[in-house]
């Protein structure tokens, strides 16, 4: 059809974590702009599973850019060209006719592979599982107007909660550091009053367990909160960074 | 004190001692270049030598030379960590990367312009350094003198406009990026820090590069 893109993708295979992988390249064709990028993978994959081939593996879930699942790492950025996107509202009118991209997994020792452009992100889970929730009783839902919140505060508040893990920050950033993440899932509760009874035990148990993990340290280059689909803000870094070294010195 | 020590090394608590020592080295630069820029006055280097001679034997200066030697070493020892850690965090390397789309170069480069530096830094301080503390040069001639007879080489004026240069990068990455490791992100003040920050990389370096081209052209008796 008229206008419609043929293309070259070099995608990495790779078994399953314990095997090394390398780049298979495909040609595909006929791909319409109207696509998102996984459905020009699920036009691959048809053609693969048609040809009795194994299928690329990779994450998907909601495809309307809110689960964060779709992990690809696009002609050397997360999520491919565009700013504020994950991979499901990315579009194949952002690529030429003849083009050659470049498919890999989030690289990350914290974030293994399991198969293809599938990784293993379940370090963030334990990330928040060491302290990213309030268990403090916070008694009944208030009246709304009685909530001692300012509008400012509960904008930063939202605005770090709109992070949806999907890693791109790791997979970004030159260190594989996880500050970005973390500093959000600290933020989104140490900004509100629930969260600031436990904010000392919280920041320094989800630190220690970013660094547990395997995540590297910060080096402020801001490559994080470019690629973020979700535009998290650096400020969450540096607020982390407070919640953190006050932490060191006041808690019990 | 083992909280202190388990929070100095987090990956936070690195990056707090990369900033910390990294704001002192720039209070150090600060006064190391006003000092120099007193052969500006084309005096014939006397300004100059007796503000050499008054930080050479004031106490509090020979000492504060001590804390200067400990917070150069543990920004490089804590900076080389750091490095060789982050290294390690990214096994296998992407096959392509388009770095340029999201960060500057030399943010992602301190590593690399801070070895320059080190590199650049030895070669300095036996010049000048080892000349006048370690030596008994001085009872011959200046430190002035000294300056003039070192820049004579233009591979040594080549040398230095390139530590300055780097120089110069590591501070533009470097300055704004100490306060956001400090935690101090601020709508307030953030833009003045970036903004003061980029003209110290600027201005400084320059002012410390112009010394040795202005000796090697003669444009400084």
């Amino acid at each position: 059809m008229e206008g419609n893109l043929n293309l070259t993708l070099k995608i990495w295979r790779q078994k399953n974590a314990s095997v090394a992988g390398k780049f298979e390249t495909y040609q595909v064709s006929g791909i319409s702009t109207d696509m998102s990028f996984l459905e020009m993978i699920d036009v691959l994959n048809n053609r693969l599973i048609e040809e009795g081939d194994d299928p690329v593996a990779f994450d998907h879930d909601c495809r309307e850019g809110i689960c964060g699942m779709c992990s690809m790492y696009i002609n050397g950025r997360p999520h491919g060209p565009n700013r504020g996107v994950t991979t499901c509202q990315l579009h194949m009118r952002s690529f030429q006719d003849g083009e050659t991209i470049t498919v890999e997994p989030w690289r990350a020792s914290a974030f293994p592979v399991i198969k293809d452009l599938v990784v293993n992100r379940s370090a963030f889970d334990r990330i928040i599982a060491a302290g990213g929730f309030v268990s403090i009783n916070t008694g009944n839902a208030q009246d709304a107007n009685s909530l001692p919140i300012p509008k400012e505060d509960a904008d930063d508040a939202f605005a770090a909660a709109a992070c949806i893990g999907c890693g791109a920050c790791v997979a970004a950033c030159k260190n594989a550091s996880a500050m970005l993440f973390t500093s959000a899932k600290i933020s989104q509760l140490a900004l509100l009053p629930q969260g600031k009874v436990e904010a000392s035990k919280r920041a320094e148990a989800m630190v220690a367990q970013m660094d547990e993990e395997g995540f590297g340290a910060c080096s402020n280059t801001g490559a994080c909160e470019a690629e973020c689909p979700k535009g998290i803000s650096l400020e969450n870094i540096a607020r982390m960074n407070r919640e953190y070294f006050s932490a060191t010195f006041s808690s019990k | 004190m083992s909280w202190l020590t388990k929070s100095l090394n987090s990956s936070l608590g690195k990056k707090l001692l990369m900033a910390i020592t990294g704001l002192f080295l720039i209070s150090f630069l600060l006064v190391h270049c006003s000092l120099n820029a007193l052969i500006f006055l084309n005096d014939g280097g006397v300004a100059f030598n007796e503000g050499a001679e008054f930080m050479a034997h004031n106490p509090v200066i020979r000492t504060m030379e001590i804390v200067l030697f400990a917070g150069l070493l543990l920004h490089i020892v804590d900076g080389l960590r750091l490095w060789f850690e982050n290294k390690s965090k990214r096994p296998v390397a992407y096959a392509k990367v388009d770095g340029a789309a999201n960060s500057k170069w030399y943010s992602r480069s301190m590593g690399l312009l801070g070895t320059l530096l080190l590199l650049f830094l030895i070669l300095h301080l036996k010049h000048f350094w080892y000349f006048s503390r370690l030596t008994d040069g001085l009872e011959d001639h200046t430190l002035f003198a000294e300056m003039q007879a070192v820049f004579m080489n233009p591979v040594v004026v080549v040398v230095y406009v390139l530590g300055c240069i780097s120089l110069g990068y590591h501070l533009l990455h470097g300055f704004q990026s100490a306060f956001q490791s400090i935690g101090w992100n601020h709508p307030k003040y953030s833009p003045t820090i970036k903004t003061i920050g980029a003209i110290f990389s600027i201005v400084i370096p320059a002012a410390f590069a112009a010394m040795p081209i202005a000796f090697y052209f003669h444009l400084i008796h």
